[in-house]
């Protein structure tokens, strides 16, 4: 009897450490993501139904006594969100911000595809050779490799300089401080970005299924859109996501290459900042930035699901 | 199973709130702990770029064994938002005085301790007074560094070419869409400065500089749009530089921003002639002020480097290099006389009196102020 009970004890506590141990692996990625993401969300989302007080910091606490000092009253100001419907300005920017990250994220892929797929295709060894390579640029500043492009594209800049002596023009393009200039910024410093999930998956694809498609007869072009395309959707999403959702909020390529007369939202972001020191509506403008990139993730985070049940099945 | 990482993250999140909390209190004791301890040698100082003379830092160092880390903005603004938001680790900043004013207002300097300022007698009481009935009363928490003017900052010989009888001493440079309109291909710039660029229209338009009548604004805003097609940008600290090498012809500047960059094109020998004027119409005048943040951890040292800075050799110094005026009166007579003969640099008394202080605004105009401005840079 006690031998039994000593045996289940002893199950018991296995099982106790196991579901410990399984806690602590699980606990640490939800600890990283309480510390560095909810907890600041929270303090923006205060934040951003504050109003402006001359004080350090310069908003009104949640909570403060009322005018005849008798209670205490919570400070909870909706005007924030509705002085950015109010101006256009802000919608202007957010919607130039998505064409900029969406036309981005669709260059990136259309350069990119090709790359990842002809290194998943290249031979092991030149493989890490070509991975290398895409990676190398990440040794350098990201700073200094946007400043770079300003002395790429001024008017007195190298490819002007470039163009002007090979007499394909006679007058000095304007490239810096357009859009054009951006989206080089952007799909220069976002396209390692895409090719590597990318890689990830199209190097995992079974070559075996491609001479199968051969064998009945469909042409490569068929072959590709039916069967690789298909079977790389997963990679394509996130390496979209991981170009879209940073180069939205873009703050640092469109101040140095971008025009001035079009702001990017990551820049309005900061003015409220720093220029008018209004916390409240600078949090509100991150926290609709957040509700919008969070639409793509969580269609992304379906998608997943669904692939994955799919898997199982 | 998801239930106890959860839990222990909630503890967490629980622990952090209440430490982030309590965190305001407890920095408050330990700089009370510390204000009676002997100091390290050391000096956070903020200053405006390329606003000292180089050698003055390290003499300072030599002399009192405390080193100094010296870090440098170009824009109030940015100042202003780090003091708010607290803990920069400044000892030493220098606020302009509407924005002072504000600061002491938010409670972020603390009232200097003029016992351990023993120079404080060579102070310009004009400039002084100044200060104490605009910004900060009594002169209780900042003594005033360099004070200075914006204005016409022009390459004499690429104005010449476009327009011989330029107006260069006249607001309508910039803001007259007919002339501004000449000098566009070879550059104008103004200053990323909202409520100092609009005191110049309004002094342009014959307004009061500091109103703040919406209708005010709107037609500034007006003037601006109109000639906002021929500038080619707005920033406070790179036009030294283009003006030097002959990138911008036409600068909205600060008076001794401009004379450096004067200096520097001299010196490169780059045939570039640049110029400044104090326009006739008057202009928008401010105070550059030394001031100590209340979380300044080494307040002592701080009053140790303003002392020194109110030396009259040391100013003079200072002024000789970035051609500021100072209100330092002891030291006028020390400055070499192209400084103090220029009186753009240091106007007569008549231009004196049409100098006007930027005033603080209200935070309500700072938003209908920072929106037009908004709108200005883009063009909209």
């Amino acid at each position: 009897m006690s031998d039994a009970f000593a045996r289940l004890d002893r199950r018991a506590r296995g099982l106790l450490a196991r579901v410990r141990g399984r806690n602590l692996v699980i606990g640490i990625p939800y600890l990283w993501l309480l510390l560095f993401f909810v907890v600041p969300f929270l303090i923006v989302f205060k934040i951003s139904f504050s109003e402006v007080r001359l004080a350090m910091p310069p908003y009104a606490p949640l909570f403060e006594q009322a005018a005849d000092g008798s209670r205490m009253v919570a400070i909870f100001n909706l005007g924030n969100y509705g002085y950015l419907l109010t101006d256009s300005l802000y919608f202007s920017t957010f919607l130039y911000s998505l064409k900029v990250a969406a036309v981005s994220t669709l260059l990136c892929l259309l350069i990119g595809y090709p790359m990842a797929y002809a290194i998943a295709r290249a031979r092991e060894s030149t493989r890490n050779l070509l991975l290398m390579l895409i990676m190398l640029p990440f040794w350098t500043s990201f700073l200094l490799r946007v400043y770079a492009w300003v002395g790429l594209l001024k008017t007195d800049g190298v490819i002007n300089n470039a163009l002007l002596a090979a007499g394909l023009i006679d007058q000095p393009l304007s490239l810096l401080y357009t859009d054009f200039a951006v989206y080089v910024g952007i799909v220069y410093s976002y396209l390692p970005f895409m090719i590597l999930p990318l890689y990830s998956n199209l190097e995992k694809h079974d070559l075996t299924l491609l001479e199968a498609a051969a064998d009945l007869g469909a042409r490569p072009v068929t072959t590709f859109l039916r069967v690789t395309l298909p079977l790389s959707l997963p990679g394509v999403v996130a390496g979209c996501l991981l170009v879209f959702i940073p180069a939205v909020g873009e703050y640092v390529i469109p101040s140095l290459l971008g025009r001035s007369d079009q702001l990017m939202i990551g820049r309005v972001l900061s003015d409220e900042f720093f220029a008018n020191r209004d916390w409240p509506v600078a949090s509100a403008v991150a926290i609709v930035l957040l509700v919008v990139l969070l639409a793509p993730i969580m269609l992304f985070q379906r998608y997943q699901n669904r692939e994955l049940e799919a898997a199982r099945r | 199973m998801i239930n106890v990482p959860v839990r222990a993250a909630a503890a967490v999140l629980i622990a952090f709130t209440l430490a982030a909390c309590s965190g305001k209190p407890a920095a408050d004791k330990s700089a009370e702990a510390t204000a009676n301890a002997p100091e390290e040698k050391v000096l956070n100082v903020y200053n405006w770029s390329d606003y000292i003379e180089p050698g003055v830092i390290a003499a300072f160092t030599k002399e009192t064994g405390i080193k100094v880390n010296y870090d440098v903005f170009d824009s109030n603004e940015m100042l202003e938002t780090k003091l708010l938001a607290g803990n920069t680790g400044y000892d030493l900043v220098v606020p302009s005085g509407s924005f002072l004013y504000r600061q002491i207002k938010a409670g972020v300097h603390s009232t200097l301790d003029k016992s351990q300022l023993s120079n404080l007698g060579n102070a310009d009481p004009a400039i002084a007074g100044r200060v104490a009935k605009a910004f900060d009363t009594d002169n209780a928490h900042s003594v005033n560094y360099m004070w200075g003017t914006s204005g016409v900052g022009y390459n004499v010989k690429k104005i010449k070419e476009r327009m011989p009888n330029a107006p260069v001493d006249s607001f309508a440079m910039f803001y007259d869409p007919k002339i501004v309109s000449k000098f566009a291909d070879c550059g104008v710039m103004l200053l990323d400065a909202p409520s100092e660029v609009l005191g110049t229209v309004l002094i342009y338009l014959g307004k009061d500089a500091n109103s703040e009548k919406p209708e005010d604004l709107a037609a500034a805003e007006k003037v601006l749009l109109s000639v906002r097609k021929y500038i080619r940008n707005f920033n406070s600290s790179a036009y030294i530089e283009a003006l030097a090498n002959g990138e911008a012809c036409l600068a909205l500047g600060w008076s001794g921003d401009v004379l450096q960059a004067k200096s520097r094109a001299e010196s490169a020998k780059n045939g570039v002639e640049i110029s400044y004027n104090v326009p006739k119409e008057g202009a928008v005048m401010f105070f550059d002020q030394l001031a100590i943040p209340k979380d300044a951890k080494h307040p002592k040292n701080a009053h140790l480097f303003i002392n020194y800075l109110l030396r009259a050799d040391v100013a003079a110094k200072n002024s000789n290099f970035i051609q500021y005026a100072n209100g330092n009166a002891a030291s006028k007579s020390m400055i070499d006389a192209s400084v103090t003969g220029n009186p753009n640099v240091y106007p007569s008394e008549a231009m004196m009196q049409k100098l006007v202080p930027d005033l603080p605004e209200s935070p309500e105009f700072n938003r209908l102020l920072t929106r037009s401005w908004t709108r200005v840079k883009t063009g909209q």
